[in-house]
């Protein structure tokens, strides 16, 4: 039962991720709102493995979600069924219809698409902040900003993200600084 | 079936050393299927990647799916994409089975918190980055917010937001006599 629910699950993800570059992620956030099957913690963790190791983001992730939740099958499984759909729909564009992309509707419909997969991400980011950077929790009726806020980690954010835009170097660079910095100021 | 391995075994190659996915992927296609084999051509890549982006699912794995295709067929399909996924399978299933044990130590705990927060920052900067691909009009603002507020606040599922942008767009293009337009270059370039 859990590997037809995962497989369905992640058919989902692959059939409406569009856009790339984390596409999936909102999905994956809704997913483990859902079932529970990992915690935000651990979605940030993986997504950090994801850069640092070979292969897509979104495939690693399915493993990893499937491997947690039913062993070794369900990584499979859940891996599988996010592939499922591109393997589908590619198959019959490449048949088919080869100027799918330069469509008018297709270029149209991602006239509102990119956007919304931006504030879709920012939206999943956001919530996955929470208990790093943001304790929302601790709002409380004076509304005191630092009890909500996690200065140390709100710093170190701040500062991360300056040099991912500044010196644009790949993910793995800041993912290590990162864990450095955790060691050293024990986060 | 000689071939369906060779593809096969390239894409485990492309999928072992492509970190990220995405258009990391593509110097390594390019080398491999274009000055090793002669099989595709850049421009080739160059399509069948732009189509990966704007149909659903994983880049990466589109990308795959298509070039196996015209490799050779369906099966070229599944044969490019089960060895593109199968090193993040073989990888990850591994990393997962130690990753809890991990999970105790507390240096691995200080150095994981501090990472969790990093990755936010790395997701901005795509949120960014992405946004930049966008017309980066008023609208287009108005459409980050609007899905931003769904998904945060009222818990809509992105199934709905992505059909719906999708639909505004087809709407908000046809108000700005853009779709007309689309419509006259998509039939000469077929013509």
């Amino acid at each position: 039962m859990i590997y037809i629910i995962l497989f369905l699950e992640f058919f989902k993800v692959g059939l409406f991720a569009l856009g790339g570059g984390l596409a999936a992620l909102p999905f994956l956030q809704e997913l483990i709102v859902k079932y529970g099957w990992i915690s935000s913690e651990e979605l940030l963790n993986m997504i950090a493995v994801s850069e640092s190791t070979p292969g897509a983001i979104g495939i690693n992730t399915a493993t990893f979600i499937g491997y947690n939740t039913a062993g070794i099958g369900g990584g499979i499984i859940a891996t599988l069924g996010l592939a499922a759909p591109s393997i589908i729909i590619i198959s019959l564009i490449a048949h088919y219809f080869k100027e799918f992309n330069n469509h008018p509707l297709v270029k149209s419909a991602f006239v509102g698409i990119r956007p919304a997969v931006a504030g879709l991400i920012a939206s999943a980011a956001f919530q996955l902040s929470r208990g790093q950077i943001f304790h929302f929790e601790k709002l409380n009726a004076d509304l005191e900003i630092f009890n909500v806020l996690d200065l140390k980690g709100f710093i170190l954010f701040l500062l991360i993200f300056l040099a991912i835009r500044k010196f644009k170097k790949h993910p793995i660079i800041y993912i290590i600084t990162a864990a450095l910095i955790g060691i050293i100021f024990k986060f | 079936m000689k071939k369906l391995f060779k593809i096969f075994f390239i894409f485990f190659k492309i999928g072992l050393f492509t970190f990220g996915g995405g258009y990391a992927m593509l110097p390594i296609i390019k080398r491999e299927l274009v000055d090793n084999l002669n099989w595709i051509t850049e421009s080739d890549i160059l399509d069948y990647y732009a189509i990966g982006q704007s149909t659903p699912g994983i880049i990466a794995v589109n990308t795959a799916t298509m070039t196996g295709y015209n490799l050779k067929g369906i099966k070229g399909a599944l044969a490019a994409t089960s060895g593109f996924i199968m090193p993040s399978l073989i990888i990850i299933t591994i990393i997962a089975s130690y990753f809890a044990r991990f999970q105790e130590i507390e240096l691995f705990q200080h150095a994981f918190s501090a990472i969790q927060i990093a990755v936010v920052a790395l997701i901005i900067d795509i949120v960014i980055k992405m946004w930049n691909k966008s017309d980066k009009s008023k609208i287009s603002l108005l459409i980050f917010v609007l899905a931003f507020i769904l998904l945060a606040l009222f818990r809509v599922s992105p199934v709905f937001v992505i059909l719906g942008s999708g639909i505004s767009g087809i709407i908000i293009q046809r108000l700005r006599g853009e779709f007309k337009k689309s419509v006259k270059e998509y039939k000469n370039n077929n013509n």
